[in-house]
C-alpha cells in the first residue's frame, strides 16, 4: 500500500513499520496480563485484539506487498468463517472451537514457511533460513493435525479412549528424531523436493500420532499444549520471513501456553510427561479394578431423589464433563431454581478440572445464569460436604474418587479431589458403569450412602425436576 | 587470482550478517518467551478457559507472515500458499477474539448483576 503514500513520506515507512509492531508488542503484553484477573480480561482480550488489527494494517504498507487481491479475498473468507463460528458456536463446544482455532493457526504457520520455500530459488536460502523453515513447517503442522485429533475427540467423531499400537511411544520419540534429522536434511540440500515433501509428511502423521493415543479427558492439557506449540510455530514463522512481531507474539503465546499447562498439570497432581506418555489406561494396569462383581450398588429414580434433595438442607451439585457432555446445564439450572423456591440451599462444587477444559465448567455455569456467588472453588466448598445433606454428582466420576486419597496404587492417588463421600448422601448421575475416562473402578459408587441415577443427565434432570414439580 | 579471493570474503561476510540477524532474534525469542512465563502466574481456574483462547489468538499473529508471502509473491504457486495461509489465520485471529469476548462477556454481565 505504500505507494499510495507521497515519496518523501516513503523513507519513514520501515522504520514507522517497526515502531508500530514494538506498539502492537506492547498492547499483546498489556492484554495477557489483563486476561489474569476477571475484572479487567475482557479489556485484556481487547487491548490484545487491537495490537493484532495495528499489526495487520500497518504490514499492509509493507514495500514487499504488491498485490492486494489475494489478501482481501483471503481476509475477508477467513474472517466470515471466524465470526460465524464465534458466533454460532455453543458454550459445551468451547474445548472442541479453540482446539479448531488452534490447528488453523498451526497451519497457517507452517503454510508461511511452505510459501516462503516456495517463492524464491532454493539456491537463495542460507542453512540458517532453512532449517527455521524446515522448523516451522514441523511444529506447524504437528500442530495442526494435532489439534484436529484433538477436535475429533472432544467432538465424539474419534475414539475417546486410548488408541495406541503397541509401543506406540517408542515409535513417536523415533519419528520425531526422523523428523529433526529430515529437517537437518533439508538444510543442507533443499533442491531436493522429496525431503521437503517427506518432512511435511512425517510432521503431519506425528501430530496425529502423539494425541491419538491421549485420553479424552487429558485433551484439555494437550490442547493447552498445542495452544503453546502454535506460538512456538508462529515464532518460527517469524524467524522465516524476519518479522520482529511475529517472533514475539509467538514466543509470548509459547511461554505463556506453556505456563498454563503446567498449571493444569498441577491441579491434576500429573506430570506433562504423565499425560502426554499415558500412564493411564497404560502400564499401571495393577490399580484397574473395574467390574470387580463382589460389589453391589444401589440404584434410584426420580422420584426418589426428588423426595430427598426436596427436603434437605443443603444440597452441593458437583457437575463434571458429562454435564457439558449432555449439554445439561440449563437443566441443572432449572432444578436449582426448583430447590431453592422450597428454601433448600444450593451451592455449587467446582473442581479446577471439572468439565471438558479446566474453568469450562464456570463458562458453562454462566451461561445458564448461575449466580456467581454459588460457585465454590474445590477448596472452598470441601470443608462444607460434611455438613450435606445431598451431594448430586453430575456426570463427574475421577475428581470425586476416594482412591486419589485412600489407595497409593491407583493413578489418580494425591490428586485433589472433592471429598463428597463426607456427605450423608451421595447420589451420582451417570449413564452406565462404565469407569471414567481415567479408567479405574470408583468405589465411591458401591458405598452405602451413595445411590445410582443411571441415565443421560439432562433428560434425568429434566425428571428430576418434573418429580420436584409434582411434590407439592 | 584476486577476484577469486574478493569473492570469497563478500560470501564469508554475508554469511557473518546473516548469522548476526539469526542471533538478534534468538535473542528477542529468549526476552520475549521470558516475559510470557512471568505474565501468567496466578490465574484463577475460572479464567483458564477464556486465557487459552485469547492467547490461541494471538498465535493467530501468524497472518502478517502470511500477508507478505500472498501479496510479495511472483508466482501465482506462492500466492495460492499464502492465500490459503490467510484464510486459515484470519480465521484463528477473528474467531479466537471474538469467542473470548463472548466468554468474558457471561462473567461480566454477572459482576453488574450483583450490584
Amino acid at each position: 500500500m505504500s505507494q499510495f503514500l507521497p515519496d518523501f513520506l516513503q523513507l519513514y515507512i520501515p522504520n514507522a513499520i517497526q515502531i508500530a509492531y514494538l506498539i502492537a508488542t506492547g498492547f499483546f503484553i498489556v492484554g495477557i496480563k489483563r486476561l489474569n484477573s476477571p475484572a479487567t480480561a475482557r479489556s485484556g482480550n481487547q487491548y490484545a485484539s487491537f495490537g493484532m488489527l495495528l499489526g495487520v494494517v500497518v504490514t499492509l504498507f509493507d514495500r514487499e506487498i504488491i498485490s492486494f487481491e489475494f489478501i482481501i479475498a483471503g481476509v475477508l473468507i477467513g474472517a466470515v468463517i471466524g465470526i460465524f463460528a464465534a458466533k454460532k458456536v455453543q458454550m459445551t463446544a468451547m474445548p472442541e472451537m479453540v482446539a479448531l482455532f488452534n490447528g488453523s493457526g498451526g497451519g497457517a504457520s507452517a503454510l508461511v514457511a511452505w510459501g516462503e520455500f516456495s517463492r524464491m530459488d532454493p539456491h537463495f536460502f542460507d542453512i540458517q533460513s532453512l532449517v527455521t523453515i524446515g522448523l516451522s513447517i514441523l511444529i506447524g503442522s504437528i500442530t495442526f493435525t494435532g489439534s484436529l485429533v484433538a477436535f475429533g475427540k472432544l467432538s465424539g467423531y474419534i475414539g475417546g479412549g486410548r488408541i495406541a499400537l503397541p509401543g506406540q511411544n517408542i515409535i513417536n520419540l523415533v519419528l520425531t528424531f526422523i523428523a529433526f534429522g529430515l529437517v537437518g536434511w533439508f538444510a543442507v540440500d533443499p533442491e531436493y523436493q522429496l525431503v521437503f515433501w517427506l518432512l511435511f509428511g512425517l510432521a503431519l502423521l506425528i501430530g496425529v500420532l502423539t494425541v491419538l493415543p491421549i485420553g479424552g479427558a487429558d485433551m484439555p492439557v494437550v490442547i493447552s499444549l498445542l495452544n503453546s506449540y502454535s506460538g512456538i510455530a508462529a515464532s518460527m514463522a517469524g524467524f522465516v520471513v524476519g518479522n520482529n512481531l511475529l517472533i514475539i507474539s509467538g514466543a509470548l503465546v509459547g511461554a505463556a501456553g506453556l505456563i498454563l499447562t503446567n498449571i493444569m498439570c498441577k491441579a491434576m497432581n500429573r506430570t506433562l510427561p504423565n499425560v502426554l506418555f499415558g500412564a493411564f489406561g497404560g502400564d499401571s494396569a495393577g490399580a484397574v479394578i473395574a467390574g470387580d462383581s463382589d460389589k453391589s450398588i444401589q440404584q434410584t429414580f426420580p422420584d426418589d431423589v426428588a423426595i430427598q434433595c426436596a427436603y434437605a438442607k443443603k444440597v452441593i451439585i458437583a457437575p463434571g464433563y458429562g454435564l457439558a457432555v449432555a449439554q445439561a446445564q440449563h437443566a441443572l439450572k432449572e432444578v436449582a431454581n426448583l430447590l431453592e423456591e422450597r428454601g433448600v440451599t444450593v451451592k455449587y462444587g467446582i473442581h479446577p478440572v471439572a468439565g471438558r477444559m479446566p474453568g469450562h465448567m464456570n463458562v458453562l455455569l454462566a451461561e445458564a445464569d448461575v449466580p456467581y456467588d454459588q460457585l465454590k472453588d474445590m477448596d472452598e466448598i470441601n470443608p462444607e460436604f460434611s455438613t450435606t445433606d445431598v451431594v448430586l454428582i453430575i456426570g463427574a466420576n475421577d475428581v470425586v474418587n476416594p482412591a486419589a486419597k485412600t489407595s497409593p496404587g491407583s493413578p489418580i492417588y494425591g490428586m485433589p479431589i472433592l471429598n463428597v463421600d463426607e456427605a450423608r448422601r451421595t447420589i451420582v448421575f451417570k449413564r452406565s458403569m462404565n469407569p471414567g475416562y481415567a479408567g479405574i473402578d470408583n468405589d465411591l459408587f458401591y458405598s452405602e450412602k451413595n445411590q445410582m441415577f443411571f441415565g443421560d443427565a439432562k433428560k434425568s434432570l429434566n425428571e428430576l425436576a418434573a418429580a420436584i414439580k409434582e411434590l407439592d | 587470482m584476486p577476484s577469486c579471493k574478493i569473492s570469497i570474503l563478500t560470501t564469508h561476510d554475508a554469511h557473518l550478517i546473516i548469522m548476526e540477524d539469526l542471533i538478534f532474534n534468538l535473542f528477542i525469542f529468549v526476552l520475549a518467551a521470558f516475559i510470557g512465563f512471568e505474565l501468567i502466574s496466578k490465574v484463577p481456574p475460572t479464567l483458564h478457559t477464556p486465557l487459552m483462547s485469547g492467547a490461541n489468538a494471538i498465535s493467530g499473529i501468524t497472518l502478517i507472515g502470511a500477508l507478505i508471502i500472498a501479496g510479495g509473491s511472483e508466482s501465482v504457486y506462492s500466492q495460492w500458499i499464502g492465500f490459503t495461509a490467510i484464510v486459515f489465520a484470519t480465521i484463528n485471529v477473528v474467531g479466537g477474539f471474538m469467542v473470548t469476548d463472548r466468554m468474558l462477556e457471561m462473567f461480566k454481565k454477572k459482576k453488574e448483576d450483583e450490584k
